[in-house]
């Protein structure tokens, strides 16, 4: 007890810590506070920061120039606490809604990052959205296959649920490792080539993972054994959700050398492509093959599940 | 310790005090209880000293006490204030154990094992208790852990009436009912834990935090409407 009122008499030298303040170009005094500060906590951290000017934050073309250097700066808490992953959730409701509306219709000139993403990526988004997409995937595929042997006798129902891991596999590579490797690429291109506009990881991570909530629907609209509604349903998709990623990730390399940009694009548009038709051949088989192999299988009088085994590699779609 | 203190100081101070007289060679009887930690309201004993029946008994009427909140949901704060994890435990072995036995033809296909019911439920519940940390909920990791244990007991209800079901056939009739009560009571359950656990998050992200149990419960649900039994 005395020792503390000890300490509260005594002047104390501050110098250490306005050492630290003044004398040190890039230091920047970010206090980890609630989140209750909500979605102004971009606004103050980049006013503290001592690189970007007031009028930079109205132009949204200037603020990519410095969004490395920005989330560099953001950074700065230590990675192991907590509050460091705080930052990526700092989303409210509304906003997580409208960026979803915004990715299920895209539109020439409006940039779904400039416009949603504004700086403040999340990460709540992309990991709901694909963990939605897996489950979803899984049941309607299952659902899809109890629907085409209705009325078989021969048919025995079983949940398949090592689909939902080979699923869960599959979506979570493509929204993650595959923005993993555009942002490599194109920090790499950035190196060589003075681009306009650049993206963040994280913001290649939302637009990614945004862009994947038109499957939902569609893969609900999956369930009906009509090919042609699954090939319009497949196409549509398929289109929206190429185009968010084409109308982002133009800008950010139409200043390169015209092949290198052509063949970005097509990478990234040939991937979408891959995730959609592959998903669709793995988890709902067409119905043509499996009615034939099911007929055969009834009139040999052997078991269902070896054939359905069979005809699900062989199925093309 | 005070009688040593008062017999040290008593020829000094007390020297007046000649009537008061404490010698060594008495010996002092009696207890000293030194209080340890915050005294809680029934801590007034040790209760390492109690037979094994009343500590049993205590913990399973806590359990049972947490089961009656979740089938009547209250605001009330007793299921968060003193969590524990034996009734997730019970329940998710439970459900697990039931939704064994289902159908398989051949060894790859078929339901979940009793490895993958497990990981399911409880990585599930860590990962959603996670998210409403980070959205910045007010909760605690366990207390959350605890809620969403708890609020699985209307589906390991619905399990049991959908075995019952089963055993008296599995076509369409059959069907509907186990889809009719199933689906209550993954409502009942969503329900439940949204009534706990949104208080704890700031207004305008409740619905960012509801989602994910409401799919959680949902995948548990559909898991315990495809349960088929073997032939």
């Amino acid at each position: 007890m005395a020792a503390n009122s000890d300490f509260l008499l005594t002047f104390q030298e501050f110098d250490s810590s306005e050492s630290h303040l003044g004398g040190n170009g890039d230091a920047t005094t970010i206090s980890i506070e609630d989140t209750g500060a909500g979605s102004h906590k971009p606004q103050k951290q980049r006013r503290s920061a001592p690189v970007t000017s007031f009028e930079e934050d109205n132009d949204p073309l200037a603020n990519d120039d410095k969004t490395e250097l920005l989330s560099g700066q953001k950074r700065s808490a230590p990675f192991w606490t907590f509050e460091y992953y705080q930052r990526f959730f700092d989303v409210e409701t509304h906003q997580v809604r409208e960026r979803i509306l915004g990715s299920l219709l895209p539109w020439p000139g409006k940039n779904f990052v400039h416009l949603y993403i504004r700086n403040n990526p999340d990460l709540y988004g992309p990991f709901w959205i694909c963990a939605t997409l897996v489950f979803v995937i899984a049941i309607c595929g299952n659902i899809s296959d109890f629907l085409v042997y209705l009325g078989n006798p021969q048919y025995k129902y079983v949940p398949e649920f090592r689909k939902v891991t080979i699923a869960a596999t599959a979506i979570y590579s493509y929204a993650w490792l595959v923005p993993l490797a555009l942002w490599g690429l194109l920090v790499w291109r950035n190196s060589k080539v003075m681009n306009r506009v650049s993206y963040s990881f994280l913001e290649i991570v939302c637009v990614y993972g945004y862009s994947l909530a038109v499957y939902i629907p569609a893969v609900v609209l999956w369930i009906i054994p009509n090919e042609a509604v699954r090939w319009f349903s497949i196409v549509v998709a398929l289109c929206l959700s190429g185009s968010i990623l084409v109308l982002t990730f133009w800008p950010a390399v139409r200043d390169d050398q015209p092949r290198v940009a052509i063949a970005i694009m097509t990478a990234i548009v040939a991937l979408h492509i891959l995730l959609a038709f592959g998903c669709k051949a793995y988890f709902f088989s067409t119905l043509e093959v499996k009615h034939t192999a099911v007929d055969a299988a009834v009139d040999h009088g052997t078991k269902s599940s070896p054939t359905m085994k069979m005809h699900r590699t062989n199925t093309m779609s | 310790e005070k009688m040593a203190d008062v017999d040290e100081l008593s020829k000094p101070m007390f020297a007046g005090l000649s009537d008061v007289s404490i010698s060594g060679d008495i010996p002092v009887e009696g207890e000293i209880n030194v209080p340890v930690g915050t005294p809680s309201h029934d801590d007034e004993y040790s209760t390492l000293d109690e037979p094994v029946k009343d500590t049993i008994l205590r913990d399973l009427k806590a359990v049972g006490k947490k089961f009656v909140h979740v089938m009547y949901p209250k605001k009330s704060s007793t299921l968060l204030r003193d969590w524990d994890l034996w009734g997730p435990l019970l329940l998710c072995v439970t459900l697990a154990l039931m939704l064994q036995g289902g159908s398989v033809d051949s060894k790859e296909d078929g339901g979940p094992q009793f490895a993958e019911v497990f990981v399911i439920i409880w990585f599930g519940s860590v990962i959603i208790t996670l998210n409403s940390k980070l959205l910045g909920g007010t909760i605690s990791f366990f207390q959350s852990l605890c809620v969403l244990g708890y609020c699985i007991m209307p589906l390991t209800v619905a399990m049991v009436v959908c075995r019952l079901v089963l055993l008296g056939g599995s076509g369409m009739v059959s069907f509907i009912v186990r889809l009719i009560v199933v689906t209550a009571s993954f409502s009942w359950s969503t329900f439940a834990s949204t009534a706990f656990l949104a208080d704890s998050q700031p207004s305008n992200r409740k619905a960012l935090v509801v989602y994910p149990v409401f799919l959680f419960y949902f995948v548990i649900g559909w898991m315990i409407l495809t349960f088929s039994p073997s032939a």
